[in-house]
């Protein structure tokens, strides 16, 4: 969609300051486009389909439809004779424990990402896995997981992924490699393993080190590179350098009551976000006994979903924070040396009010305030915030530091720097790449100390014995002389550390589908015991370590329980490093902590929030997940904010060329609201050249501009880049889904005109105190008709009346919820070009509402699901009853009875039904199948359908029940959404008993509902969203 | 100019359109009845399969218990069919050198499954779950019919959702108290209706008629 513009000139802010005048200051927007009232948001709003010129992209005119559909009607009345095919029963010649079929069973294993585990439970269906939930015992997860957890069960069944042993071009085997293992071990055997290199990914897992390390002392020669695009080297380092040992950092936010962000997006992304978003969000509540609300800063540069829940939220380059973070510790009179009054000074440009507020409120929370900085952030601020959080009394509170997760963890930047470099000098003779893709990721770096580019192609050619494990034949694996296929999570046995240090053990669910192996079983070929498999290799080592006469239940329980009892690091004490030097803090920057000029432009990376550095680019459900914020889907662009595009004279989709250091992409903008001045972020893992058939050759590939030794920012005042950023002239379509299934409030437009419209905007906030001075503020628009008119008669409800609860104070727009609703309920992915004419059938949306200035405005989330209407406008005007109203309050969608009419997605205010304009369902696709949930029907083309609150979980719990001839306790029905939420901000539950969480939660004060003046009675209803900020900040009250 | 159409053109008129109504109708009955009939629905028709295997005998005669081998039917949707070594419990003992027995002992040799032909079949876009229908007083014969005479399996009802809801709309005239649903040879009390109200109340069973109590 294109933005407001002045004729040629971009993107016109002074037009929509004013419109936002007339409007009100305190109403929501949904973008810029909103606020402009332009005529494609105006089309988006009113039409229906708005995108749909009623004419195929095969060239079917809309008139052959209709009369296909008269021919179609005329036949309709045969299909009642159709005879089901014959089908054959395949029951086990010896049945195997446990399973029952039509019972699915779960299984704890470990999702790792980032060389992070995360537990989780598998459910599977008479063997094979079908959906991902989070393992309650498992301290990161606690029942929930992140987005990436949710849609890995995706890759398992992924038709693309490697399928075969490749040697140099062609299909091989396993046995055909081990005989070149076998060789390469007698060679280097003589050589001490001199020219042998492994490359790994981050790898936390306990005993695939010490089968590495194992291998390191038989062939001392040899080297380990760990290294990935999103390494967290900064926050390793920079936790050194304050403690001087290796430590992991771990942040105990339930204690926390002011908690600080230096380009953190802690929420969402790193090691321990799913925990710490439950953590944060459970000291979101203003209510109950003993309640204390705490408080979140955040400093960023991008929009990320942790500066939307931010109290207060501060824009700026990243390249100021470090200079931010110097000033916060000089208010704080935190001593550092060589910055503040023992050398250089930060050099202004900080609101020094902001700061002094917020020194203030932390002084005030000693003990139970910490401050975190972002994994993208130099390391200086990793330490300054160390720093701050000893002297804040944070550390062993609100901060705790065990043992490095890692083990023996090698520096990733420099270390793929030390390979790239020995493999162009001819040092390297063999070299082993473990599920690392640095073909397409390390793009070209530099090599140190050298002007010349040198391509890491060019350098990794000159190996002698390339060898790629992986999960597919990528980048990497095309110019490796060996491809081994890697098998997926699901496939395999091993272990891996949490944030924490926990260990959980991965446990196989289903055999590799294809000739998959794990990385211990392809090291285990090198050390010469090609016979011992991954389960052998991890069990033997757990054995080693625990030493116990009871191994064997020690060994079940942990299996059954996912976790390893008592494995989590224990909490060392720490003292900042007295030695502390001004070069610990300038030797990285020369400028250090010198703000850089206020009108250079700096280019940030940063992973991208779905599909990561690339690695899920083959997953569509990552693809079509929209972005937090920016809800933009299969693609990346370069982002920057509204005055920067403004002065530039660009809107979104205008093609910009970016160039650094002589290397260049070109890029679509993309207007973000809230995002930093002079600043411009594109992100990891688009551009993919062998992907697969979803990922190849959509996107950009940003790598090639990051440069070592930091890659994660260019700024001409720290390091030279040549930035140069021009306009192509071109424009590039992009998939947006923010303007999608808007809810048309402006149908009653003289109360829209009034000064108290934004008490009926559809998400509700107000702040801490003037939730105590009025508790009830959301429900004060009143604009609820008494119940009673209606034509219809009501219904009483005796038994269940189910409902839903969203609070908007906990939910940290995370998108889990998204991706696990199209988990379990075999929801079809449409691809871009249908994307762009709004038909995604996401059952469950994530709105995003803004409000206040265009530059820096509050933002808000909103879980959109079906509302299960009282007074369902869908069910009035289908003329085939195919979603009608079941006595527990269900709206239901009959898949079987439904003739596409569409008249019900054309009624609903909410616009949360979903057509299959095409078949989208893959019914072809032989492992897709697999996938599938049983006791879901995969819908097919001219179809309708919608959000069911997960009906098969709630016939399933009501079978259960019944059978025990009990009634369904709050609790037994856990909806998908509910279930991945990290933020525990959904709840399902029976609206009728007045005990249950959902019944307390809708009786509270800040409980409302969307578009009440229409009466549809909505059964979901929002609870309001709270801000709590610190009266003493600048323009606060 | 004599007239094109003979006088008794009008008659043909007439008929032919009179006619078309009750010909539609025809059709439509033909349709409805070729719908419930046999041929569309297998009702009544044993089907081949790898193993002649009789009901009558195993159930009928012998009196195993429907359970013995449909394990799952009071825990799972799927009633469960039984693995070949659930056969092979007794047939390793007796009959061990039938003819008629081989692709059984061939399947616990091979270790291939017995690939039986589906006798009972609801479409994909209906979730029956037997535990709860037993758990609530139908017996397996009120859908599966008499199996304990059935030589050959066969289909004994349609399947059809107008089937489904002449129980679901008046489960009075067909459940049995719990102890007898896994019985063959119960017969329904005279005062069917009576004591099945009486089961209604006691069991709790529910009149579901809503949509998504099969269909999701």
């Amino acid at each position: 969609m294109t933005t407001p513009n002045k004729p040629d000139q971009g993107l016109d802010l002074d037009a929509l300051r004013a419109r936002q005048e007339t409007r009100g200051k305190e109403r929501m927007w949904r973008g810029l486009e909103e606020l402009a009232d332009t005529q494609e948001h105006r089309a988006f709003l009113e039409n229906e389909f708005p995108h749909d010129p009623g004419k195929e992209p095969g060239g079917v005119h809309r008139r052959d439809v209709l009369k296909w559909m008269a021919a179609s009607a005329a036949l309709a009345g045969l299909s009642g004779c159709t005879k089901l095919p014959e089908q054959e029963i395949v029951p086990y010649v010896k049945s195997p424990e446990e399973i029952i079929p039509g019972k699915p069973l779960y299984y704890a294993t470990t999702f790792v990402h980032g060389g992070v585990g995360t537990g989780v439970l598998v459910e599977s269906h008479m063997g094979r896995p079908t959906k991902i939930e989070g393992n309650p015992l498992h301290p990161g997860s606690l029942g929930a997981t992140d987005i990436f957890a949710q849609a890995s069960i995706l890759d398992l069944y992924d038709p693309d992924r490697s399928q075969v042993v490749i040697h140099e071009g062609r299909i091989s085997s396993w046995t055909a490699f081990l005989s070149q293992i076998a060789d390469l071990r007698t060679n280097f055997a003589a050589t001490r393993g001199a020219g042998l290199r492994i490359l790994t990914e981050t790898i936390t897992s306990p005993s695939l080190a010490a089968q590495i390390q194992a291998l390191l002392e038989e062939f001392p020669e040899a080297r380990w590179h760990q290294w990935e695009p999103c390494s967290r080297d900064n926050a390793r380092e920079g936790a050194r350098v304050a403690f001087g040992r290796d430590v992991n950092t771990v942040y105990r936010l339930d204690k926390a009551d002011v908690i600080v962000s230096l380009d953190s997006d802690f929420l969402y992304s790193g090691p321990g976000a799913v925990r710490y978003a439950r953590d944060f969000a459970a000291r979101r509540n203003a209510e109950g006994p003993g309640a204390k609300m705490n408080r979140l800063y955040v400093v960023e540069q991008g929009a990320t979903t942790t500066g939307a829940m931010a109290d207060h939220r501060l824009a700026m380059r990243a390249s100021d924070i470090p200079g931010f973070a110097a000033a916060l510790a000089e208010a704080l009179d935190v001593q550092l040396p060589g910055i503040g009054s023992n050398g250089a000074s930060p050099s202004g440009g900080f609101p020094t009010k902001w700061i002094a507020a917020l020194a203030n409120d932390l002084r005030s929370h000693q003990g139970r305030c910490v401050v975190i900085a972002g994994e993208q952030q130099p390391q200086q601020v990793h330490t300054i915030a160390h720093a701050l959080n000893v002297d804040l009394g944070a550390t062993g509170n609100t901060v705790i530091y065990t043992e490095a997760i890692g083990i023996r963890h090698t520096t990733e930047q420099p270390s793929i720097v030390d390979l790239h470099e020995d493999m162009a000098n001819g040092k390297v003779q063999a070299l082993l790449i473990v599920g690392a893709n640095p073909v397409y990721g390390v793009g070209a770096n530099p090599i140190r100390g050298e002007s010349t580019r040198l391509d890491f192609t060019q350098s990794l050619l000159k190996v002698k014995f390339r060898v790629h494990l992986g999960p597919y034949d990528d980048e990497t694996a095309e110019l490796c002389h060996w491809h081994i296929p890697e098998a997926h999570y699901l496939e395999s046995w091993g272990d891996a550390r949490a944030y924490d240090g926990t260990v959980s053990l991965i446990q196989p669910l289903i055999a590799p589908l294809y000739e998959g192996k794990t990385a211990s079983e392809l090291f285990t070929a090198l050390q010469g015991h090609a016979d011992k498999s991954s389960y052998d290799l991890v069990r033997e080592y757990w054995k080693s370590q625990w030493n116990d006469s009871f191994f064997d239940e020690l060994w079940a329980t942990s299996l059954h329980d996912g976790v390893i009892a008592g494995s989590a690091l224990p909490p060392i004490p720490l003292k900042l490093e007295s030695e502390l030097t001004r070069e610990h803090f300038l030797d990285v920057f020369p400028g250090f902590p010198r703000t850089p000029s206020a009108q250079n432009l700096e280019v940030v990376f940063r992973p991208d929030p779905t599909i990561y550095d690339g690695r899920y680019a083959n997953n569509a459900w990552l693809q079509e997940a929209p972005k937090p914020i920016t809800k933009l889907t299969w693609d990346n662009t370069a982002q920057m904010s509204p005055a920067t595009a403004a002065k530039r004279g660009l809107s979104n989709g205008d093609v910009v060329q970016i160039v650094i250091r002589e290397r260049s992409v070109d890029a679509p903008v993309w207007i973000v609201p809230g995002h930093a001045d002079n600043s411009i972020t594109l992100h990891l893992g688009y551009g993919r050249r062998r992907a697969g058939r979803v990922g190849t050759g959509i996107g950009f590939n940003v790598s090639t501009l990051q440069f070592a030794p930091w890659p994660w920012l260019a700024i001409e005042d720290w390091i030279p880049t040549g930035l140069k950023i021009t306009k192509t002239g071109k424009a590039y379509p992009l998939a947006a889904t923010q303007h999608h299934n808007i809810i048309d409030v402006n149908g009653h437009k003289e109360e829209l005109e009034s000064q108290n419209a934004f008490k009926r905007d559809l998400v509700r906030t107000g702040t801490l105190a003037e939730f105590k001075h009025n508790p009830k503020f959301a429900q004060e628009a009143g604009e609820a008709p008494a119940s009673g008119l209606t034509l219809y008669p009501g219904h009483e409800y005796k038994g269940y009346s189910w409902g839903m609860a969203i609070d908007l104070n906990k939910c940290v727009g995370c998108g889990a919820c998204v991706v696990a609703c199209q988990a379990e309920n075999n929801i079809a992915v449409v691809g871009k070009e249908q994307v762009m004419r709004g038909r995604e059938m996401h059952w469950l949306r994530i709105d995003t509402y803004f409000r206040g200035d265009v530059e820096t405005p509050e933002t808000y989330f909103e879980p959109v699901p079906c509302m299960h209407c009282e007074n369902a406008p869908c069910e009035a005007v289908c003329p085939v009853a195919a979603t009608v109203h079941s006595p527990e309050g269900l709206n239901e969608m009959i898949y079987n009875r439904c003739v596409g009419t569409r008249y019900c997605s054309n009624n609903c205010p909410y616009k949360v039904r979903r057509f299959n304009f095409e078949l989208y369902s893959d019914f072809a696709t032989q492992s897709l199948k697999g996938l599938r949930n049983p006791n879901v029907t995969v819908r097919s083309r001219g179809v309708m359908e919608k959000c069911t609150y997960c009906v098969q979980r709630i016939q399933s719990a009501k079978i259960e029940a019944e059978k025990a001839d009990r009634s369904v306790r709050d609790g037994d029905i856990v909806t998908a959404c509910e279930a991945v939420c990290p933020a525990q901000a959904i709840v399902f539950g029976d609206i009728n008993d007045k005990s249950s969480r959902v019944a307390k939660l809708k009786a509270g004060p800040r409980d409302y509902t969307l578009l009440a003046e229409l009466n549809t009675r909505p059964r979901t209803s929002y609870l309001a969203r709270l801000r709590n900020p610190n009266p003493l900040m600048p323009g606060e009250k | 100019m004599s007239q094109i159409f003979h006088r008794s053109t009008n008659t043909i008129a007439r008929v032919s359109i009179y006619g078309a109504v009750f010909l539609l109708a025809a059709m439509g009955y033909a349709v409805y009845e070729l719908s419930a009939s046999p041929y569309i629905t297998d009702v009544n028709i044993a089907k081949d399969q790898p193993v002649p295997f009789s009901h009558k005998h195993h159930v009928g005669e012998l009196g195993l218990d429907c359970r013995y081998c449909h394990t799952a039917v009071e825990t799972s949707s799927s009633a469960g069919m039984p693995p070949t070594q659930t056969c092979m419990t007794c047939h390793s003992q007796i009959w061990v050198n039938s003819p008629m027995l081989e692709p059984v002992r061939a399947s616990y040799r091979d270790d291939k499954s017995i690939q039986w032909i589906r006798v009972n079949a609801v479409p994909d876009f209906v979730y029956f779950n037997h535990s709860i229908h037993v758990a609530k007083g139908v017996g397996c014969v009120t859908c599966h019919g008499p199996v304990g005479d059935m030589p050959l399996t066969w289909r004994a009802n349609t399947l059809q959702m107008s089937w489904c809801l002449d129980c679901h709309n008046k489960p009075e005239n067909f459940v049995r108290p719990r102890e007898q649903v896994y019985s063959t040879r119960y017969a329904a009390p005279a005062n069917q209706v009576e004591f099945g109200l009486q089961l209604v109340k006691e069991y709790k069973i529910q009149r579901l008629t809503n949509c998504t109590t099969c269909h999701r």
